[in-house]
């Protein structure tokens, strides 16, 4: 069904996953409380980045100010050889997950 | 007061110190704190005291309790935005705001708890559990409550803080702190101190460094600025305000810190009242007091008058498309790799992310990701994110024409009713706590105006009520002076703690006292 495959391409998306039934409808709540927007005429309206966007990005000298803190860097890291992060093979696909139980409705 | 009697000597940063902690420990029921970073703290206060001895104090705040939310980074103390997955994560670095708190001598007593990535309206959504209002133990709540047994009923009756930066609210109103850094996305800061009787600030959009504050939605956060008074507030505002190379939306404007006018004179104000703040579940006690606070201006000669900002409503709506955006954006940098919690799931970097992510964020969290994701798509990103945007630029359009007509101010209430007991909060889940709670908040941080959540009275079932005040951008002065009149005019009553009088002696009156300017 489409709407388990919109399912599955959100959770790769996200790498985060419903979980169970009460996860989807979570989200199907969110989408019907977020369509109200539509009632809003926005004709002619540009959409809006930042409060900020009447100022101007600034540039500042191209000094190196900081840096050099590669072992306070690598005290978090639970994986780690020498001075890398060490990550599992990436070459795998994420394994499909269950088909969920309910559907959403609609888009 | 209290910097005064430190610097005449009359207690010292380190006995200072000692009480607050000692409070901490006797208000650990409150489950304010995440953590309480005693030594360091100490260490601080002695540093403090050494300066106030050599008659070189660094400023007002040399030696002064603090307290900070825990989704600020700092050096050496655990960060955990209440997430399993921060839980044990030391950051490396002090974020800007509280790197320029510790240059001022502030002490720094410990990080307090919040709903989990600062997502929500009570504080109770953390791994570390809910945050109890302070005032849940007043006198002033006991008395009015009808229990058949006073014990039994204290451990169901208790009420929420508000949220998310509920433990710092809780901090400062149960005197462990004289100051505490919050952070307001949606009401973060204003709903938290308008439901424990505190004042709360959340300044300009740009004002303050964002760099250090583990972000939830870039384009709205803010550091916000928890207090027991309107002077205290801008006390801290100038030590933290500012602009800042390491964050670029920081303005390059220079900023000044400022000492608030006795104001006496209220004649050439003219205050809106925006009708549509009238929001359905207004609470009708609320509303009169809503009424009495505009009559009191009017009585002293501003002008009153009614504005409309036609988009309020839809500021929720917005807000839940935007936000969860900018989630989703914002949450994928948790990984397991190169910090916080990572899995054991070692098959393939994808399914490792995954499983992290699994174990290490709650529901609320996992749902506004999800949901973030899907106005994302590319078939959803015009209908959603784009016409969110759009709808923001009207809603802050509205503000503008509002400023524009002439009026200085815009005065609404800031909570729909006063403190929920936890047991009928958690009826309601997180998005609809959310939904209700913060539309009177929410629009300014959409169009980053200043805001503030001033302590007016109590309510019938003896907790406190605050109504807020939203300025002109950058015009924190104009917008804290006014509060700070309100203030005077209302004199909201102390807390009275139990705990706090067992502890009570003659100099422990600088712990009550309500400024420490």
């Amino acid at each position: 069904r489409a709407a388990a495959e919109l399912l599955a391409h959100l959770e790769r998306l996200a790498l985060v996953d419903f979980r169970d039934a009460e996860g989807v409808e979570r989200l199907q709540k969110a989408i019907q409380f977020a369509d109200r927007l539509q009632e809003v005429n926005t004709d002619g309206v540009e959409p809006m980045d930042s409060v900020l966007e009447d100022r101007c990005l600034y540039l500042r000298e191209d000094n190196v100010t900081e840096g050099n803190c590669t072992k306070e860097l690598l005290k978090n890291a639970r994986e780690k050889v020498e001075e890398y992060f060490v990550a599992p093979p990436g070459n795998i696909p994420l394994p499909k997950l269950d088909e969920q139980e309910t559907f959403l409705q609609g888009s | 007061q209290v910097s005064v009697a430190l610097k005449e000597g009359q207690v010292t940063p380190t006995q200072l110190c000692q009480r607050c902690l000692a409070l901490i420990r006797s208000t650990k029921f409150l489950n304010a704190y995440i953590t309480v970073a005693e030594e360091t703290a100490l260490k601080q206060a002695e540093e403090s005291e050494k300066r106030y001895r050599r008659g070189q104090p660094l400023g007002v705040l040399d030696g002064i309790p603090v307290s900070v939310k825990d989704n600020f980074n700092t050096a050496g103390i655990e960060t955990t935005c209440a997430s399993n997955m921060l839980k044990g994560y030391i950051s490396p670095y002090n974020a800007t705001v509280v790197q320029k708190l510790l240059d001022q001598g502030a002490v720094l007593l410990g990080k307090t708890n919040l709903d989990e990535f600062a997502m929500g309206s009570g504080s109770t959504d953390g791994v570390f559990g809910p945050v109890r209002n302070p005032w849940s133990y007043s006198r002033q709540y006991k008395e009015k409550s009808v229990s058949k047994s006073h014990s039994e009923d204290e451990e169901s009756n208790w009420v929420i803080t508000g949220g998310s930066s509920g433990g710092s609210a809780a901090a400062v109103s149960s005197f462990t702190c004289f100051a505490a850094l919050g952070s307001d996305t949606g009401g973060s800061t204003r709903n938290p101190a308008a439901h424990c009787g505190v004042v709360g600030l959340k300044p300009t959009y740009g004002l303050i460094s964002r760099h250090g504050l583990i972000p939830l939605v870039n384009s709205m956060d803010v550091p916000g600025i928890l207090t027991r008074c309107v002077d205290d507030a801008a006390v801290v505002l100038g030590s933290i305000a500012g602009h800042d190379p390491k964050d670029s939306t920081t303005i390059q404007d220079n900023f000044m810190p400022f000492e608030l006018p006795d104001l006496t004179d209220v004649s050439k104000l003219s205050i809106g009242i925006p009708k549509e703040y009238h929001a359905p579940g207004l609470s009708s006690e609320i509303l009169a007091l809503w009424s009495k606070a505009a009559d009191l201006f009017k009585d002293a000669g501003a002008k009153v008058i009614e504005v409309s900002l036609p988009h309020t409503r839809y500021s929720i709506v917005c807000y839940h498309v935007l936000c969860t955006a900018e989630v989703a954006s914002n949450m994928a940098r948790f990984d397991g790799l190169e910090y916080g919690h990572r899995s054991d799931m070692n098959e393939s970097t994808e399914s490792m992310y995954a499983a992290t992510r699994r174990e290490g964020f709650n529901d609320v969290v996992r749902g506004r990701i999800l949901s973030g994701n899907y106005f994302l798509l590319k078939q959803n990103y015009e209908n959603y994110f784009i016409k969110a945007q759009k709808v923001r630029r009207l809603i802050a359009n509205d503000f503008v024409k509002v400023f524009r007509s002439g009026v200085d101010i815009l005065l609404t209430p800031t909570t729909l009713s006063d403190a929920v007991p936890y047991m009928e909060f958690i009826k309601e889940d997180n998005r609809t706590r959310s939904t209700q709670d913060d539309i009177l908040t929410q629009a300014a941080n959409m169009a980053g105006l200043p805001a503030v959540s001033v302590p007016t009275a109590l309510s019938e079932k003896g907790l406190p009520v605050g109504l807020q005040f939203i300025g002109r951008s950058f015009q924190e002065k104009q917008l804290l002076t006014i509060a700070k009149w309100f203030e005077k005019q209302v004199k909201f009553p102390m807390i009275q703690l139990e705990e706090v009088k067992r502890l009570d002696h003659g100099v422990f009156q600088h712990q009550k006292s309500a400024s420490f300017s």
